[in-house]
């Protein structure tokens, strides 16, 4: 019971912690498996949840903020489609601005709008993401250790986590047995080959480039409205290119991307819980090393010292036809 | 025949227009987003000249940012002509500023004719050093540098939060940060110049003119910087040249780390003099949109360098000038140059030549 | 075979005009393609076939002109309108997604249905039958990565045919084949010709026009300069139409007076990054004044071993002398350190690796030598003075137009830019010059302008090895030929002795293994 106790909590928090991680993961493997490098991740989600926490401080519903937070990482996806797709521009360079435009923008308009030092008012639960209670959670109340599994680790979780864990078997079936997910390969492997295959590299990409907009819609929505509750400047603080480590870590396969996630939020619990913990010898337990410890493993990973991750071959290529 | 569009531009074009336009377009942009508001943006603008260049201590302010934006800047840019993206010069310029304590918190009975150079050294050697990695690994173990030096930005903030916070934060103090270094350590001021004492402007931006000088000798009059720009050009022919281009991806990024570890020293031996969080300020990014404006040229890099740093200081006045204009609006104009700059670069070209084919006859 | 003539014909292209910037690819281009036969055409390279095969196939569009496909006008914007139309291609280099299967590679574009199942199911039976009709057998669950470059053409023609191909178009398809494969692929066009398929086959080499074709359209310089009946026609004619003239006569040439060996090789072994044996053990001699020639088809390790002889990259075994001295096995070998020993290379592809396409002539004209003194001014710095005069020197002396160490050596004309890295080498003044495909892409002019320095390189004691796929330029210029084959030289000949009918059969990989094929002792 008492192992129970203590891993309970740190493993419902490590499904919440990775829900945003696991959208924003999917969004940079539709878009680098169709050939186009997202380094914006955190961008669009930083916009998403901006305008996710603004819609629904405004309207006070949970609903109409996510169709903004998607509208708004959108709109900075169409302008990485038009620099990276219509005009052959560095992918790496676009999503970089598009993490500093971000950045700026929403602080902007947050001091703007809201004048709260950059933030959104906080949100009241009805206009948040919420915990859901499964059906059948009080008949199973009194069963030992199910009982609580099921109260606290499969149930709990908002809407968002059940969609983000459910769209792990959607883009793995997607990617592999559908037209577009042939395609999408096709694109970011060898894009001349799908090109004389008649299938158009652009439009292909640039519906890549918006799924993955979404996603980050998704993803930034979930952080201001479902684990927080309201926006704070930078409030994404890096998850974006944690994500962006999940997706690599995972070999761009989406089943693979969902356990790298889960591993990056049991750590990110472990820190959280461990916090101020007194460790013998050293004093204070540095929980920068356990933060620090994605971008170390995703280094040593690309290096090959352990295993190796093969990126999709066009990818960050632009697809421009040339003699 | 690749890039045959883009060659047909006359040189003056491309090296001056286009990136007039492009800051004029990120200008105009930010402007509309202010109508749209309900902001006057002419005087957010005007706010932002005269805050940044309106009197000899907003100037000093001015130099003093641009200081930094010029290393960042040319750490950027000295690895784009070696064909690299160098994502990292934060991180570097963190791992220098944690040389550069070091050195000026051991060093501290030195005298200041020593222990200057010698903190100076250890911060250069510290950055070159985080930066060689990367460029090792993508030489040697075939690991994309953004990639991993993006991931070395978020290990270098990680191990300074550890070191200042754990290890190094002055004894009772409250505050992350160490104790002050010794006045041995203080880069003099360029009060001698005229620039009032409050400025913070320091003998960094003359290390940061030197540095464009000895950049641009090295990359453009050296048979070493030919090499570079062959390897930045194409692997193959660099093969081909016998240009060994794993040494030269590891030795370029340690030139670009040591480039980037004059952030450090205009910030903690020039401003700040001791070592504390977020000391970078995100100038390692505003590097990239430095390089990207100034064409990657030391005095492209130092024009624009000019330009950003009065972008920060007119930003930080804008609080006085006109309250209800955030200063994060010079965020989005930093990134929007680089949006335009960089990677939509290919946007303007087409009817800029159209204009002057139609103006040639 | 031919059908009546009042059938429309399977495509008629009219007025078809393409540019890339300053190139003239095609110029108003006419031709006529009867249904149900094999058309081929003939030009050197870069006479535009490719070009007018790409713009039929929708790959790029046409500047002006239009095209009629049985009978009726078409406008072809893209692939997938010239796959509507039935026509598809099959690219010299291949349109395969190599880490995907052959089943989803020929399943890309025509998948039929959003899920892929029921379409994988019709398409593999569907393989399955073409497999037996054709000859065309290729595991549906291989990865392209794992095939044979024989087996990955097959993929190429069966997904055109699970397309429903009825025009279908070869670009130069033996060039990466044996010739047991190639006579695979003509009895598979013969067999499709049967079926009613018109098939088009593009390529430079005249016996598989004379072998397999019904008809046959010359290009040359980007126009059509001749169409024929195969069976109105010779190789001979073909040859003189494609050149535009009657072949010059070689230039003459001194008997050779060779001299000590100056590039010795023994044993050398060279893999690719795959781990694949390109080199598998030469031995070679290479004397000064004399010409050695290396023919063999593309992609038999010439590339390769003369990659590893510049310096270029280590081979995995063997010994490299130059002028006697050891430098492989060796600390300090690579291409730099050979240049200072005196060997000059002009590398087989200028434009990925002889050139800097978008720096000046003048700074191209120091790639490689950029270390010499002689560029250097005040303080040791490289002078910008020093170098243009230099580059100005070599384009005026050997013949550069325009003469102009200013523009950018991208825009230089092929042959321009041949005849700029070739002086850039021989104004060294190297001991061994090693040249790879010395005219490729070149035009006449240009040619014999090259031919004769490269001899006039040989009269002034200079060891040459030229490497070429090019039979007539290896008869031209060599004393001795080499033949390889599959990493191997499986023949050496001398001059005298060498004819095409022989050197074709060893290139072929057919013939006796002879023992001659090690170097003449020195």
């Amino acid at each position: 019971m008492e192992v129970l106790d203590a891993a309970l909590p740190v493993l419902a928090a490590t499904l919440r912690l990775a829900t945003p991680l696991l959208l924003a993961a999917l969004a940079g493997l539709v878009s680098e498996r169709a050939g186009i490098v997202d380094v914006g991740l955190e961008g669009k989600m930083l916009v998403g949840a901006f305008a996710a926490a603004a819609v629904a401080a405004v309207t006070g519903q949970a609903v109409p903020g996510l169709l903004a937070g998607i509208g708004a990482a959108c709109l900075l996806g169409l302008v990485h489609a038009y620099a990276s797709i219509a005009l052959n521009g560095s992918q790496v360079v676009s999503g970089m601005a598009i993490n500093i435009i971000a950045s700026g923008l929403t602080a902007t308009l947050a001091l703007i709008w809201f004048r709260q030092g950059g933030q959104t008012p906080p949100l009241p639960p009805g206009a948040r993401f919420l915990s859901v209670v499964l059906p059948g959670t009080e008949a199973l109340a009194g069963v030992p250790v199910l009982g609580r599994v099921y109260a606290t680790l499969l149930g709990g979780q908002t809407a968002l986590a059940y969609l983000a864990f459910a769209l792990v078997p959607v883009s793995a079936y997607v990617l592999g047995r559908t037209r577009f997910g042939l395609r999408l390969r096709a694109c970011g492997e060898h894009p001349a080959a799908a090109d004389t295959a008649g299938v158009s590299v652009a439009r292909l990409r640039c519906a890549a480039v918006l799924i993955a907009s979404v996603l980050c819609g998704i993803a930034g929505a979930s952080i201001a409205t479902a684990q927080g509750a309201g926006f704070q400047r930078d409030m994404v603080s890096g998850r974006g290119f944690i994500a962006l480590a999940a997706m690599i870590l995972g070999g761009w396969r989406p089943w693979p991307t969902l356990l790298a996630c889960l591993g990056f939020g049991l750590l990110d619990a472990a820190a959280i819980r461990l916090q101020g913990v007194a460790v013998p010898g050293i004093g204070q337990f540095p929980v920068q090393a356990l933060q620090a410890l994605p971008y170390g493993l995703t280094v040593v990973l690309l290096a090959g010292f352990v295993g190796r991750t093969v990126p999709p071959r066009a990818s960050g290529v632009p697809y421009v036809k040339e003699r | 025949m690749s890039g045959a569009p883009a060659a047909a531009l006359p040189h003056w074009v491309d090296l001056a227009l286009l990136p007039l336009l492009n800051l004029l377009l990120a200008l105009a942009i930010t402007a509309g987003l202010m109508l749209l508001t309900g902001n006057d943006p002419v005087v957010a603008l005007t706010a932002l000249a005269m805050g940044s260049l309106g009197s000899a201590d907003a100037v000093g302010y001015t130099l003093y940012y641009a200081t930094d934006m010029a290393f960042a800047g040319l750490a950027v840019a000295v690895a784009f002509q070696g064909g690299l993206f160098n994502i990292g010069a934060e991180g570097q310029a963190v791992l220098a500023g944690i040389g550069v304590a070091l050195a000026a918190l051991h060093g501290e009975a030195l005298p200041a004719a020593l222990l200057l150079p010698l903190a100076v050294l250890a911060g250069a050697a510290c950055g070159a050093a985080y930066a060689a990695v990367p460029g090792w690994l993508q030489a040697r173990r075939g690991s994309h540098i953004v990639i991993t030096t993006i991931m070395f930005n978020f290990l270098a903030a990680s191990l300074l939060v550890y070191l200042v916070v754990n290890v190094l934060i002055a004894p009772g103090s409250m505050s992350p940060e160490t104790r002050r270094f010794a006045a041995a350590a203080d880069l003099p001021s360029l009060s001698a110049l005229g620039f009032p004492s409050s400025a913070p402007v320091n003998l960094a931006l003359p290390l940061a003119l030197l540095a464009a000088g000895a950049v641009w000798l090295l990359v453009w009059r050296t048979p070493w910087g030919y090499a570079l720009r062959v390897a930045g050009e194409s692997a193959e022919v660099a093969r081909y040249a016998g240009i060994d281009q794993a040494r030269m991806t590891v030795l370029v990024m340690a030139l670009s780390g040591a480039l980037a570890s004059g952030v450090a020293v205009n910030e903690l031996l020039g401003a700040q003099h001791r070592l504390l969080l977020g000391f970078t300020g995100g100038y390692g990014f505003t590097g990239i949109a430095v390089a990207l404006m100034g064409r990657n040229h030391p005095a492209g890099v130092l024009l624009a360098a000019l330009l950003f740093g009065a972008l920060t200081q007119g930003g930080a006045e804008l609080a006085f000038e006109a309250p209800d204009v955030p200063t994060e609006i010079v965020v989005l104009i930093q990134g929007l140059v680089i949006l335009l700059t960089g990677a939509l670069g290919n946007m303007l070209r087409p009817a800029l030549l159209r204009a002057l084919r139609r103006r040639g006859g | 075979m031919i059908l009546p003539p009042e059938a429309p014909p399977a495509i008629e292209l009219r007025g078809i005009d393409k540019r890339f910037g300053a190139v003239h690819a095609c110029r108003t281009v006419d031709l006529r393609v009867e249904a149900g036969t094999i058309h081929g055409i003939v030009g050197e390279n870069g006479a535009g076939k490719s070009t007018l095969m790409a713009i039929m196939h929708g790959f790029y569009q046409a500047d002006a002109g239009e095209i009629l496909v049985r009978g009726q006008p078409a406008a072809i914007r893209g692939s997938r309108d010239a796959i509507r139309l039935g026509i598809d291609m099959v690219h010299q280099h291949f349109m395969l997604v190599e880490r995907l299967t052959v089943l989803e590679n020929v399943l890309l574009g025509a998948e039929g249905g959003a899920r892929l199942a029921p379409g994988a199911a019709r398409a593999r039976a569907e393989l399955a039958r073409l497999g037996d009709a054709y000859g065309l057998r290729v595991d549906p669950q291989a990865r392209i990565e794992d095939l044979s470059v024989g087996a990955q053409q097959r993929v190429e023609i069966l997904k055109a045919l699970h397309r429903g191909a009825q025009i279908l178009i070869l670009d130069e398809p033996t060039g990466v084949l044996t010739p047991q494969e190639a006579d695979d692929l003509f009895r598979v066009l013969r067999a499709l010709r049967t079926q009613g398929c018109t098939v088009l086959l593009i390529t430079h080499k005249l016996r598989e026009i004379m072998a397999v074709t019904d008809r046959v359209s010359v290009m040359r310089a980007g126009q059509m300069v001749a169409h024929r009946d195969t069976a109105a026609t010779s190789a001979a004619e073909l040859g003189e139409l494609m050149i535009g003239r009657r072949l010059l006569p070689p230039p003459p040439r001194s008997a050779p007076q060779p001299g000590p060996a100056l590039l010795e090789a023994r044993g050398l072994v060279v893999r690719d990054a795959a781990g694949v044996e390109r080199v598998r053990g030469i031995d070679l001699a290479l004397r000064g004044g004399e010409v050695l020639g290396i023919i063999g088809l593309a992609g038999n390790g010439q590339g390769e071993l003369l990659e590893t002889l510049a310096g270029m990259r280590a081979p995995d075994a063997g010994e490299i002398r130059l002028r006697g001295r050891a430098v492989f096995p060796g600390r300090d070998f690579n291409a730099a350190a050979l240049r200072r020993l005196g060997l000059g290379h002009v590398p087989e592809d200028r434009l990925r690796s002889g050139l800097l396409s978008r720096a000046s002539a003048a700074d191209t004209a120091i790639l490689g030598y950029q270390g010499d003194p002689a560029y250097r001014g005040r303080l040791g710095l490289l002078s910008p003075g020093r170098i243009a005069g230099h580059g100005a020197r070599l384009m005026r002396g050997h013949d550069v137009r325009p003469p102009d160490p200013t523009l950018r050596a991208g825009l230089l004309s092929g042959g321009n830019q041949q005849k700029l890295i070739l002086a850039r080498e021989i104004e060294r003044d190297p001991s061994v010059l090693l040249v790879g495909q010395p005219t490729r892409g070149v035009d006449i002019g240009g040619i014999d302008a090259i031919h004769r320095r490269l001899l006039a390189c040989r009269a002034a004691g200079k060891a040459v090895l030229v490497v070429s796929v090019e039979l007539d330029e290896i008869l031209a210029l060599a004393d001795r030929i080499l033949v390889m084959f599959d990493g191997r030289v499986v023949g050496e000949l001398p001059a005298a002795e060498a004819t095409e009918g022989r050197l074709g059969l060893l290139m072929a990989g057919i013939g006796p293994e002879r023992a001659s094929a090690a170097p003449v002792p020195a």
